[in-house]
């Protein structure tokens, strides 16, 4: 065995070999530098927790330097429940997020028109003179409830303190009305709470979950993709509904190829047949429902040939749908989705859901939807917060009323002025949310920014937001900050700290401090009394019983639950937070407002001759538009492309691979063209596109101009009239092989 | 409808979309080598027959390039090294196994015995050629005496130089193209026409030339026969060299190889010399850069279309 | 002791977790990569099939790149992984045409570089970077001779298949179907 021998000899050789050709490779280099001998790696120098920013998932983790100090890894930590150790692609690229030499490095000030992209740095002091002094004068002149806080991820903790001292109550995070609002409100008027995020579904010991176009895995939220892996490897059955054969319908027993925009009728038949073939959960539905007898009679006509008709999905496959989620009940779920504004019809669609899961019984039971737990961790003291006058829904009397939190959407719309002159917002902050990929109809966006008096962008990314911005305020990445303390619901409450691993690079700061130093300047101190965020975090720490020393070894911290109540106990007595302290299968809260208490399939528009409804979806290298420049994660997936069925492409003689334009039906096409993927996955009746690429910013040097982006096409938006939803899915596309007139390519 | 796609989006450079990492130099360095091997197996043979005085281009004149030949051989290897600092790890171990070490020790083998053939033989060519030390020329007077030695080493070593300068192809299992044993004798074969074709516009003799003529013809007809043979072979295996075969058939590579391989490269030479020995009047230029022509394209292109040639995807 | 890794087919769902973990891990340049995910869908709508696999090095029992290497650079090395030594590696390429697999390529630096099987890792207990970070826990990585290793119980439980095993190279990387 001369193998052991050559192996050291590799070992103590690899080095030198590795030092020379690291240099002068410099553009093929890995990011952190010198390379690390193979053989020798260590495994466990010197690691700072941390919880990743580049999803909503949070999952905690380690941050991992190599022998120079610079950001080599992040790795999952095994305490955590949000990635039990395991980070998904995106948290493992996050290294890139920190070495994109793209990124935007010092304060700017916009010198031309808005929209022109026309800057100049500035110092901090002179960026936050310029902000607080506009945001005084929008105060006396308008009021300080004109000021909104449009946001997404950590910052919104802190730059919502310093809206609401300054007397604003208007702040909106788009995952709500561009994403998982109509669900929110669909479980809240069938069982008084939401879903809230992380999702409180048990897939782990589900023996049945169906999924109703949401595309785990492809969506990669990542306890629910580790957890449906730990059911499948179970032998648990998955339903998948989904015109696209995504991947999960790939590992589906039953995969029902949708034609889109009828779900309504294949969950209404889906009800019909556990209704009528009196396969529910009789006890269940009997000791905690309201209004099944209602229900009953709205289904009855609703039979699977019925749905047939409509969804082109054979009764037999509905009936034998059912029966696999019958037999599995109570450990079922029926996936309540996260973004789910497509139709305006989707509270109504998301309450069905709600139903068919109360009807298995599901809610509340080992296998369907647990009962999460937080943490309550107090905040930092300081004096109330002003009572806002007016606020965003002033522009809205009458309506959303069952919208529990701030439409971006609805902020976008008040502050045209035309639209009411009760609440016209002149100033935004907008914090990590890239609107002009997020926000549908761009046109009315551009038209609500252009009547801003003040617009300020924190980023840590030349996103195309900040092409609009009046300041531009360059935040630092997660690996290289403190942030306010996970505290998020799961089956055990936890807490997780976030460190700097590094310090920021260029001139970039951390969110927190950003709003401390307004504060200053707004004469709003007050509400940023600590000295440190350390000192305010080890504060909170002590309050639950750890420190951040204790916090610092091991990121993250998870307690026991206060009651052992994470499923129901059998025949327990449960008070539901609804108008009939029961699960309302027949809502009296949608009949309060006017509403159809119980779904009703309405049909929705079709693709006229020549166009194929636009779906859009997600890949699991990339988290909406923000990693589109990520170097690790760009390596992965540079652009994205259309897909279209081989029938579709042999009419139009495209070929797989070719690049073509999308316009849709209002004339708005493509900047950039977007490659074809010709493909049996797709039905031919759409076509699908991952969110997120088509940048224009010609600083996201990676990204711009790959692929096609499908906000811009998505200009017609079908709101959802009971808590103000975008619909985005009823937007049809056809095929062009030339840019728009007047474009100027790149 | 079938769907392969790497979906991680790999991209590495030379591999992806599609191998490509062997580019000009070896292909340049294999016909280099079987040219060299052909020149060289020619004088070693007539120097055994005893004709150094009725063949004397092939035998004197025509070895004296071969050295140069080597030399812009090992270049073009050199160039194609990627980690060119640790070239010389290539003579600090045999590898019975690896075509590319067999090529390097063998080279280093020939390429010595082509400048001490070239040295004995330059000054016939050169008259006045002077070696000025007295150890050179006792040394040219040592490798006379063994000339036919010499002879008898430079034929083994040229036919296994001809044969490695296809097995280098032939070895690679994972390139369907190349994996075929027949293309060892092919490139010997092609290696000995350029060789002959070599000899014939270096000599001056019409005896020699006819003869290196027929001599052409009869080496082309058998690389022709190793060429059908070789297709037979593919079409007759299974589909990964099915699919190899179809690049020349049909494939990618179809116009450049049946043209400038096997119509430029062989029949028109062969139609041309069949006609000079009809007694019509043709210039010998022609049917000779026509074969080294046909001799390199083959290298390049059984050299490219080989690396598009795969098992997967 | 023979290192092997088992990927399951029917869990992994292609989120390339593996690629970016190794090129964190082991410092892969940007725009290359040591492993890779492929998708292979078979069908026509809506009967359709998809097959995900993530794929490197088969670190072959009887490797063609080992055999054709003329320097000894690439070997075997301790449980039959084979690696490349750079200092000896003269970047002929030979190797990069003989792998049926496409598993090695150019490094800048000029050596061919591959999978390692994480060496540096499993030498301290560890799993591979790519198996310790799948979401789906897809993979499996242990030693063939140890009957209780993770990538043997599995491969006892589960029918698998090798890639292109007509090729002889005795591939120690198997796809659960």
């Amino acid at each position: 065995m001369a193998s052991r021998r050559d192996f050291i000899r590799i070992s103590g050789l690899g080095i030198g070999g590795l030092a020379i050709s690291a240099s002068g490779y410099g553009i093929y280099k890995n990011f952190a530098g010198t390379p690390i001998d193979p053989s020798e790696l260590k495994v466990d120098i010197t690691r700072t927790p941390t919880y990743c920013e580049i999803c909503f998932w949070k999952c905690a983790g380690w941050v991992y330097k190599n022998e120079e100090g610079k950001i080599w890894k992040v790795i999952g930590n095994n305490e955590d429940q949000h990635s039990n150790g395991r980070f998904c692609p995106r948290g493992t690229g996050g290294p890139g997020m920190y070495y994109d030499e793209d990124r935007l490095k010092t304060p700017l000030i916009r010198t031309g028109e808005r929209g022109s992209q026309t800057f100049r740095e500035a110092s901090w002091d002179e960026a936050f003179d310029y902000i607080a002094d506009k945001m005084k004068a929008i105060a006396s002149e308008y009021g300080p409830e004109c000021f909104a806080l449009l946001t997404h991820g950590s910052g919104g903790d802190y730059f919502g303190t310093l809206i609401r001292a300054f007397g604003s109550s208007s702040i909106a995070a788009p995952s709500y009305a561009q994403c998982r609002g109509p669900r929110e409100v669909a479980f809240q008027t069938t069982y008084g709470e939401g879903v809230g995020s992380p999702e409180r579904i048990d897939i782990r010991d589900t023996r049945c979950m169906v999924l109703i176009g949401s595309h785990l895995g492809e969506n990669m939220h990542n306890g629910q993709v580790q957890e449906m892996s730990d059911a499948i490897d179970k032998g648990a059955a998955i339903i998948t509904v989904d015109p696209r054969y995504s991947i999960a319908a790939s590992k589906s027993k039953f995969w029902l190829p949708i034609k889109p925009a009828t779900d309504i009728a294949l969950l209404l038949a889906w009800i019909h047949v556990l209704i009528y073939e009196e396969s529910y959960d009789t006890a269940y539905v009997e000791k905690y429902t309201f209004g099944f007898e209602q229900l009953k009679a709205h289904v009855r006509t609703m039979t699977p040939e019925w749905a047939y008709g409509i969804t082109t999905i054979r009764p037999e496959l509905i009936r034998e749908s059912a029966r696999e989620m019958a037999n599995a009940s109570p450990a079922v779920i029926i996936h309540p989705g996260r973004h789910v504004t497509w139709y305006g019809d989707d509270t109504q669609r998301l309450r069905a859901v709600a139903i068919l899961n109360a009807l298995l019984g599901s809610w509340g039971r080992r296998g369907g939807y647990y009962v999460p737990e937080k943490l309550g961790v107090p905040s930092w003291p300081h004096p109330p917060f002003p009572t806002p006058s007016r606020s965003w829904k002033d522009a809205f009397p009458d309506q959303y009323n069952l919208a529990y939190e701030t439409l971006a959407s609805g902020i976008c719309d008040a502050t045209v002025p035309t639209l009411s002159k009760a609440c016209n917002f002149k100033g935004w902050i907008v914090n990590g949310t890239n609107l002009p990929k997020t926000i549908p109809d761009r046109r009315k966006l551009i038209e609500a920014i252009q009547n801003l008096e003040l617009m300020v962008v924190i980023d840590t990314m030349p996103m195309e937001v900040t092409g609009w911005a009046d300041v531009v305020l360059p935040e630092c990445t997660y690996l290289e900050r403190y942030d306010s303390i996970r505290v998020s619901p799961h089956r055990k409450p936890s807490v997780a700290l976030r460190m700097p691993a590094t310090e920021p690079l260029y001139n970039s700061k951390p969110a927190y401090w950003m709003a401390k130093e307004l504060s200053k300047r707004l004469g709003l101190e007050e509400y940023f009394t600590w000295n440190s965020f350390e000192e305010m975090l080890d504060w909170q720490f002590r309050q639950i019983g750890t420190s951040l020393e204790e916090m610092k070894k091991i990121g993250v911290k998870t307690y026991d639950r206060s009651y052992d109540d994470l499923y129901f106990h059998p025949g327990q007595d449960v008070q539901f937070f609804t108008n009939t302290g029961k699960i309302e299968l027949y809502s009296t809260d949608l009949a309060n407002e006017g509403f159809d208490p119980i779904p009703v399939y309405t049909p929705h528009e079709e693709p006229p001759e020549g166009f194929y409804r636009l779906n859009y979806g997600r890949a699991p290298m990339h988290t909406f538009s923000r990693t589109a420049n990520n170097p690790n994660l760009t390596d992965m997936m540079a652009e994205n492309a259309v897909w279209i069925n081989p029938k579709v492409a042999k009419i139009w003689g495209i070929q797989n691979g070719q690049y073509i334009y999308l316009e849709n039906q209002d004339g708005i096409r493509s900047t950039f063209p977007v490659k074809a993927r010709v493909t049996e996955r797709i039905r031919w009746d759409s076509v699908f596109m991952v969110h997120g690429f088509g940048h224009d910013n010609k600083k996201l040097s990676r990204a711009y101009g790959k692929g096609a982006s499908d906000s811009e096409l998505i200009s017609r938006v079908h709101l959802d009239p009971i808590m103000g939803g975008t619909g985005m899915r009823g937007n049809f596309v056809t095929f062009k092989f030339e840019p728009a007139k007047n474009e100027v390519e790149s | 409808m079938r769907e392969e796609i790497i979906v991680s989006g790999r991209a590495n450079p030379f591999i992806d979309p599609q191998l490509n990492i062997w580019h000009w130099q070896i292909p340049l360095y294999l016909f280099l080598g079987g040219l060299a091997a052909g020149i060289l197996f020619f004088a070693g043979m007539y120097t055994i027959m005893g004709k150094e005085k009725v063949y004397p281009t092939s035998v004197k004149k025509a070895p004296l390039i071969v050295p140069f030949l080597l030399v812009l051989g090992l270049i073009a290897l050199f160039l194609d090294l990627k980690h060119k600092p640790y070239f010389w790890r290539l003579y600090t171990t045999i590898r019975i196994e690896s075509p590319m070490s067999w090529g390097a020790w063998v080279l280093m083998l020939v390429t010595p015995l082509s400048f001490i053939w070239a040295a004995i033989n330059v000054r016939e060519i050169f008259p006045k050629w002077d070696w000025k030390f007295d150890f050179i020329k006792k040394l040219e007077a040592f490798f006379i005496r063994y000339k036919v030695t010499l002879a008898w080493i430079m034929v083994i070593s040229s036919v296994i130089l001809g044969v490695y300068t296809g097995i280098l192809f032939s070895a690679f299992n994972a390139r369907p193209l190349w994996n075929t044993s027949i293309l060892g004798p092919l490139f010997l074969a092609s290696g000995m026409s350029a060789g002959a074709a070599m000899i014939m516009l270096l000599s001056k003799d019409h005896a020699e030339r006819t003869l290196f003529s027929k001599i052409d013809i009869g080496i082309i007809a058998v690389e022709m026969f190793l060429i059908v043979h070789m297709f037979m072979g593919f079409l007759a295996s299974t589909q990964v060299q099915i699919d190899a075969a179809a690049l020349f058939l049909g494939g990618p590579y179809t116009a450049s190889f049946w043209i400038f391989v096997v119509i430029l490269g062989m029949i028109v030479p062969v139609v041309l010399e069949v006609l000079e020995l009809y007694k019509f009047k043709v210039p010998v230029l022609i049917p000779a850069l026509l074969v080294l022509f046909g001799s390199l394209m083959m290298r390049f292109l059984i050299a490219f279309a080989g690396q598009e040639s795969r098992w997967l995807y | 002791m023979r290192y092997a890794m088992a990927v399951d087919t029917k869990k992994c769902v292609g989120c390339s977790d593996c690629v970016v973990a190794c090129q964190t891990e082991n410092n892969v340049p940007i725009g290359y990569c040591r492993d890779w995910v492929v998708e292979l869908t078979n069908g026509t709508y809506p009967q359709l099939e998809i097959e995900i696999r993530s794929e490197r090095c088969n670190h072959c029992s009887n490797a063609p790149c080992v055999r054709c290497c003329p320097t000894g650079a690439s070997h075997y090395a301790d449980g039959g992984i084979v690696l490349v030594t750079e200092n000896k590696c003269i970047g002929c390429g030979a190797c990069i045409n003989s792998c049926p697999y496409d598993a090695r390529y150019s490094h800048p630096g000029g050596h061919v570089d591959k999978c390692t099987f994480c060496i540096h890792r499993i030498k301290k207990g560890l799993d591979p970077a790519c198996v310790a970070t799948c979401p789906t826990k897809c993979m499996y990585f242990g030693d063939l001779d140890d009957p209780n290793s993770p990538v043997s119980t599995v491969l006892k439980n589960r029918k698998f298949t090798t890639l292109i095993p007509e090729a002889g190279t005795d591939p120690k990387l198997y796809f659960l179907m």
